[in-house]
């Protein structure tokens, strides 16, 4: 058989073709991964962005005396008697008169006209009344929580059909709320009460927020820097530094590198039997999710740490030793400065690392459903330990929830954890690009 | 709570004082001249500031560990032992102000005993990890059989008790997951680094690198929001019912390919350490030889490779099996042995987070069937990962 060196044989064709096939693996692999994250993103941002957007409705309001203040001449503890299913009806009465006002068709019943309005409303109107009492007897304009289902149909979650398998909105309803929004009654504006607001009840979607579990995370995120920090640190430093080679040190790095790797529902396990159990912190205080946090983000804080300790060059330590420091001198004086920048960054990555985990502050009751404000240090519960929860369990929260209006607002909760871990992580980038010395 | 605040509080005061008087006291000792001392005033006031406050601390640890144990409650016998320590101490390193005393080696011993005090904490965690886990489990295993734990093959907790807590179907719930999750991400996370490693060019790698780095950063009730509202109904219309598979959003396959995606950045990452530290000069012995890029890496940095890329699976595996909130919120919550991956089954990790939340009694043995999963849990990941960082150790000092 003629063989040329300018002809490929069989053999040669096949392995080359292998060759290609190979690399269209890699590639492919490459994209699978790349697609994967891009699909999740989007999927994250197109779901809910919409949650930053609140569907408000802007009425005017007359707060009649006889209904609102029995006694007459504004005395707060009378006042207060009516609570706000006393307010829900002057709220409907306000919209009826709009309503009538525009010429728009009402075919609803008293009760149903008065679902547009979000239960939320009624407390919002009674707490201004409650803190300016002048109010009474006025006509103001409030700009009021439209109801979830309302809100649902602008952002395009409720259409017509689905109402009418509704028992809580009507085809009727969407039509007057459509009717009120193209004459800009009813408006879908940008929603800074997400971020402010408290969690809301079952019953009542469009009010949930993130203020308490935004409070609770950042908390957290102080007992862990201020603890895992100087913990994290100091352990870096005898184990680097001035640990002899024995048994016992080695046992330790073992343990630190297998404790990085155990599930971090193990830590959550941990904090309920001893934190909660044993020494009796009180349940679901940001106090023991940071212990339970700091805990777990010790291990990468120590990995990183000790990187860092060991990229200083050694002739920075002798020449402090050569000037007449002490071991310890060389270290606090000159090493650690120099290796703050490695240290600032693996702290923060920890830091985000904390931020989103999840299971653990199950396990010690941060699921528990809170409305108050946590405060940080009360006389009663100490330091960080009111009932709090946290931005990724408000997450879980919301996706346990019947009412599909709640998915949104977890996808938003999403968005503005992984915003909150973006900042972190560019920050971090930035420390090392700008600080991180070469030797 | 309140008196220990006042107490920290009365504490630190000592601490300052201690901290001026030593400084004034360094001083006068020194006649006015410095040069007379062997340690500085500011290492004085150091040791005197440390000898104040870490022996009370020390104490107050102690004191509280000693009264949770007793279930005793605080008297002011403990609290004039530490202030006495606090005080003594002070007064101590005070007294021992001299012109020729190292301030120096005190103060450092002391900072030296907090540097090894904060190394034990990683010791302290894993003795608490298994010693509260234990205890709990000793507990349960009294009230059930550990032999119906460990081969019953229902898992059914009934609220009225006489449960039926067998562990079985939820490991075998475990190991589907991570099963699929795995021969997800194993290939195409091997794959990926060998592209990057050994093809990729500058610009694709700048931009890849990372994007599969951000992957490794998203937290994992992401993923779970994530598999629970699109993957699972995606698989469940596209897949799942054309096929007649079922009709389950939440499934076996819908956790297992969303945990896959979140593995595939620690396998790539690790796989690229483990490729990267086969010797180039092996590479260029193939090549001179006639071997296509491709047959290199399929017979001779792979199989160099080998021991590091499975110890790399096993750290997968026992991420996989350790993940709760993908498999809370994507796999479902019914004990089940089935082979069928489009059906809803449940975890270990699952069934800790749902008996340890829901309103039985703490002391029942529904809730403390949560410690024993716990343990096994633990157990079966500690195994794993104890494993393979022996063999990652051993294959790095092979090319070392």
């Amino acid at each position: 058989m003629k063989t040329s060196l300018l002809t490929l044989d069989a053999r040669t064709k096949k392995r080359n073709a292998a060759e290609a096939r190979f690399k269209a693996y890699g590639l492919s692999a490459i994209f699978v991964a790349m697609f994967a994250l891009l699909i999740l993103l989007t999927s994250v941002v197109s779901n809910g962005l919409s949650s930053f957007q609140q569907t408000f409705i802007t009425l005017e309001v007359a707060l009649p005396e006889d209904k609102l203040d029995k006694s007459g001449v504004r005395d707060l503890a009378v006042m207060s008697r009516v609570t706000t299913i006393g307010y829900a009806p002057v709220l409907r009465d306000a919209l009826l008169a709009k309503l009538d006002a525009l010429d728009i068709e009402n075919p609803l019943s008293n009760r149903d006209l008065g679902n547009l309005i979000s239960k939320q409303s009624a407390a919002t109107v009674r707490d201004r009344v409650l803190a300016n009492p002048d109010l009474v007897g006025q006509t103001v304009t409030f700009d009021l929580l439209a109801s979830g289902r309302i809100d649902g149909y602008f952002k395009g979650a409720v259409t017509m059909e689905s109402a009418a398998l509704d028992g809580n909105t009507s085809p009727e309803a969407l039509t007057i709320a459509q009717a009120l929004a193209d004459v800009g009654v009813i408006e879908t504006k940008f929603n800074w009460n997400f971020f402010v607001w408290p969690d809301a009840s079952v019953q009542r979607p469009e009010a949930a927020g993130l203020g308490v579990a935004i409070l609770g995370s950042l908390y957290m995120m102080i007992v862990v820097l201020v603890l895992a920090l100087p913990i994290g640190v100091a352990s870096s430093i005898y184990l680097e530094e001035f640990a002899p080679k024995n048994r016992w040190t080695d046992l330790i790095e073992v343990n630190i590198s297998n404790l990085a790797a155990v599930p971090s529902i193990v830590y959550g396990i941990l904090g309920l039997a001893i934190f909660i159990n044993f020494m009796e912190f009180n349940q679901s205080s940001p106090l023991v999710g940071g212990l339970v946090l700091t805990l777990m983000t010790l291990p990468t804080i120590i990995i990183s740490t000790r990187a860092a300790l060991k990229s200083v060059p050694p002739s920075i330590r002798d020449a402090a030793l050569g000037v007449g420091a002490s071991k310890m001198q060389s270290v606090f004086h000159h090493v650690l400065p120099l290796a703050a920048p490695g240290i600032l960054t693996g702290t923060i990555i920890g830091l985000a690392q904390a931020l989103g985990e999840t299971a653990p502050l199950l396990l010690i009751g941060m699921v528990a459903f809170v409305r108050e404000y946590p405060a940080a240090y009360t006389p009663e519960a100490g330091l960080f330990g009111e009932a709090a929860t946290a931005l990724p369990v408000q997450v879980f929260n919301w996706t346990q929830r019947s009412d599909p209006a709640f998915f949104e607002r977890a996808f938003g909760a999403v968005i503005t954890l992984l915003v909150f871990l973006l900042i972190m992580n560019a920050v971090a980038i930035y420390l090392r690009r700008r600080f991180e010395r070469r030797w | 709570m309140q008196s220990l605040t006042t107490l920290l509080f009365v504490i630190l005061a000592l601490a300052v004082a201690g901290y001026f008087l030593a400084k004034s006291r360094a001083l006068q000792v020194a006649g006015g001249d410095i040069r007379g001392l062997v340690s500085l005033p500011s290492q004085h006031a150091l040791n005197t500031v440390l000898s104040t406050v870490i022996p009370p601390l020390a104490a107050i640890l102690l004191i509280s560990l000693y009264l949770r144990l007793t279930d005793g409650n605080g008297s002011w016998f403990f609290t004039l032992v530490v202030i006495g320590l606090a005080v003594t101490g002070m007064a101590l390193s005070l007294i021992g102000i001299k012109q020729q005393a190292r301030a120096r080696t005190f103060a450092e011993r002391w900072i030296m005993g907090l540097l090894i005090f904060a190394s034990t904490i990683a010791i302290m965690t894993t003795v608490g990890i298994v010693l509260s886990m234990l205890s709990e489990t000793i507990n349960f295993f009294g009230q059930y059989d550990w032999r119906r734990f460990f081969f019953s093959t229902e898992f059914t907790p009934r609220f009225q008790g006489d449960s039926e807590l067998g562990i079985l179907p939820l490991l075998w719930g475990t190991l589907y997951v991570s099963f699929i999750a795995l021969s997800f991400a194993v290939p195409i996370g091997l794959f990926a680094a060998i592209y990057l490693s050994e093809y990729a060019g500058h610009r694709l790698r700048s931009v890849a690198k990372p994007a599969i780095e951000v992957l490794a950063g998203i937290p994992t009730i992401v993923y779970g929001l994530f598999a629970l509202f699109i993957v699972g109904p995606g698989l469940r219309d596209y897949f799942a019912q054309p096929m007649g598979f079922g009709d389950s959003a939440i499934s076996v396959m819908t956790a297992g390919l969303v945990m896959g995606i979140m593995l595939i950045p620690f396998v790539s990452s690790l796989s690229d350490d483990i490729i990267n530290a086969v010797p180039q000069s092996m590479r260029d012995g193939s090549l001179g030889l006639g071997a296509t890029k491709s047959e290199t890496i399929r017979q001779v940095v792979i199989p160099a490779a080998l021991p590091g890329i499975i110890g790399a699976g096993l750290l997968a595996t026992s991420r996989a099996i350790g993940e709760t909130m993908i498999v809370v919120l994507g796999a479902g919550a019914a004990a089940k042995l089935s082979l069928n991956p489009f059906e809803a089954m449940t975890t270990v990790t699952v069934k800790i987070v749902s008996q340890l939340t829901g309103d039985t009694d703490f002391a029942s043995p529904e809730t403390l069937v949560a410690f024993a999963l716990g343990l096994t849990l633990f157990v079966i990941t500690l195994g794993l990962n104890v494993f393979a960082l022996y063999i990652v150790r051993k294959y790095r000092e092979q090319y070392e």
